[in-house]
């Protein structure tokens, strides 16, 4: 118990910021993936078949290919990639990227993927006679989608969304291998220099638990929430 | 565009993939085996197993991979009693404790796809076959079972491709596996996409053999 100290003596306190930093990244990149999703969704639903060749490369790519490789491309090929485009502008001098912004791009991009799929899913369990009904009530497009597709398509896809919000929360910890101090980096850091890894390897094990524990609970209650009058 | 290291770092990589698959393949097998094991004590009516069970499940779905690695790799060698037992032959080998790892893993996952495929069976299938009179035993093996099997190979199927993805974090611990290599020649060239077409081109045919084959089981066994 020593070992979780808060202050100076223990690592309880650096614990708890790395706690937070797993929290900030996943959410991070949970966002960014709605957003991918945002663009895909549309794209795999589309009639054109160029736009739904672009959106099945990118689901089927993302999710045939290991995160830690992802990472790995993000990682070494992040600041090179950006320091290309300001080299277009006229900007020559080394650029480094921050290794949370390069972490919660990776994670995102690929939470994306998994985000389009299952908005593709829940759109397209929606029962047709809905888009049909809203037609013939001549609703304007904006309102057709935010109010008689979102809020159906969002009761279908969050139990599948919370599936995505754990593996995003889970592949959180292949960033470490960037060095960002998030949990896994912070228990490799007190395993080393206390020498006892057992110990706070499944430290970090139960604070992962505790996440998704949590997040359940949350999810429950908004599934709760949309799934009102069925 | 390096064609040139794409060629080169071909056959490198490609030596790298049986490792891979070595990891896969032997973790499938274990993890299959503990998957059943763990499915039946799910569906076993005595709370204690039960709930052994669906701890076990828990932990291993709910906390990261390489959080499992690393208490295994790292950890387990810290304590006095497994490095004076046999355990220790396997635990100090960095390809044993990333297999029991995945294992470990891939079990508890399989375990809650069964459990789910058993849950599905329709109870009329069990009734018929007592009321045929045919022991329990026997209704278990030859209907439960196969129904079960049918019943979860897609998401089995997902399965194993999550686990060829997951064995990848063996490069955490030394091994060097499809994706140690590749994150080996990127440390060494600094060409990062020319080497993730090439690994993650493997990586996708690789997925693509998987899911094909899968197919072809679903459409051979269904009914």
């Amino acid at each position: 118990m020593e070992l979780l100290a808060f202050g100076k003596t223990g690592w309880g306190d650096e614990l708890f910021i790395a706690t937070l930093m797993t929290l900030a990244v996943s959410i991070t990149a949970i966002l960014i993936g709605f957003l991918f999703a945002l663009i895909f969704t549309p794209l795999k639903l589309s009639k054109n078949k160029f736009f739904n060749l672009i959106a099945n490369c990118y689901t089927t790519v993302i999710r045939g290919v290991p995160e830690l490789l992802v990472i790995y491309l993000f990682f070494f090929g992040g600041s090179g990639a950006v320091m290309f485009v300001a080299s277009i502008f006229g900007y020559n001098d080394y650029i480094e990227i921050n290794a949370f912004i390069t972490g919660s791009f990776a994670i995102g991009i690929i939470s994306g993927a998994y985000s389009t799929e299952v908005f593709r899913g829940a759109i397209q369990s929606i029962d047709k006679g809905q888009f049909e009904a809203s037609k013939v009530l001549g609703l304007k497009k904006p309102i057709h989608f935010f109010k008689v597709i979102m809020p159906q398509m969002l009761r279908l896809a969050i139990p599948n969304l919370s599936n995505v919000w754990q593996i995003t929360l889970k592949d959180t910890s292949l960033i470490s291998v960037t060095g960002l101090v998030e949990i896994m980096r912070q228990s490799y850091i007190a395993a080393g220099s206390t020498r006892d890894p057992l110990f706070f390897y499944s430290f970090a094990a139960v604070l992962y638990l505790l996440l998704t524990f949590l997040s359940m609970k949350l999810i429950n209650r908004l599934e709760i929430k949309y799934s009102k009058g069925y | 565009m390096d064609f040139d290291l794409m060629i080169s770092s071909f056959p490198k990589l490609l030596n790298a993939t049986l490792i891979t698959l070595k990891l896969l393949s032997v973790s499938l097998i274990v993890g299959l085996i503990l998957g059943i094991l763990f499915s039946i004590m799910r569906i076993n009516k005595n709370p204690i197993i039960n709930k052994f069970a669906y701890g076990y499940s828990y932990f291993f779905r709910g906390t990261p991979l390489l959080v499992q690695i690393f208490i295994i790799y790292f950890g387990l060698g810290q304590l006095e009693f497994i490095r004076s037992s046999f355990l220790w032959i396997f635990l100090k080998e960095p390809y044993w404790c990333a297999i029991i790892a995945f294992s470990l893993n891939t079990g508890a996952y399989t375990s809650e796809i069964l459990r789910s495929a058993f849950e599905t069976i329709k109870p009329g299938l069990i009734e018929a076959g007592k009321s045929l009179g045919i022991q329990s035993k026997i209704i278990f093996f030859k209907i439960q079972i196969p129904i079960a099997i049918r019943q979860s190979l897609p998401a089995y199927g997902n399965e194993i491709i999550l686990m060829l993805k997951g064995t990848s974090l063996a490069s955490t611990v030394t091994l060097m596996d499809l994706t140690g290599v590749a994150k080996y020649i990127i440390s060494t060239t600094f060409k990062p996409i020319e080497v993730f077409i090439v690994a993650g081109g493997i990586y996708l045919f690789l997925t693509f053999l998987i899911h094909n084959f899968i197919k072809f089981l679903e459409k051979k066994y269904s009914f």
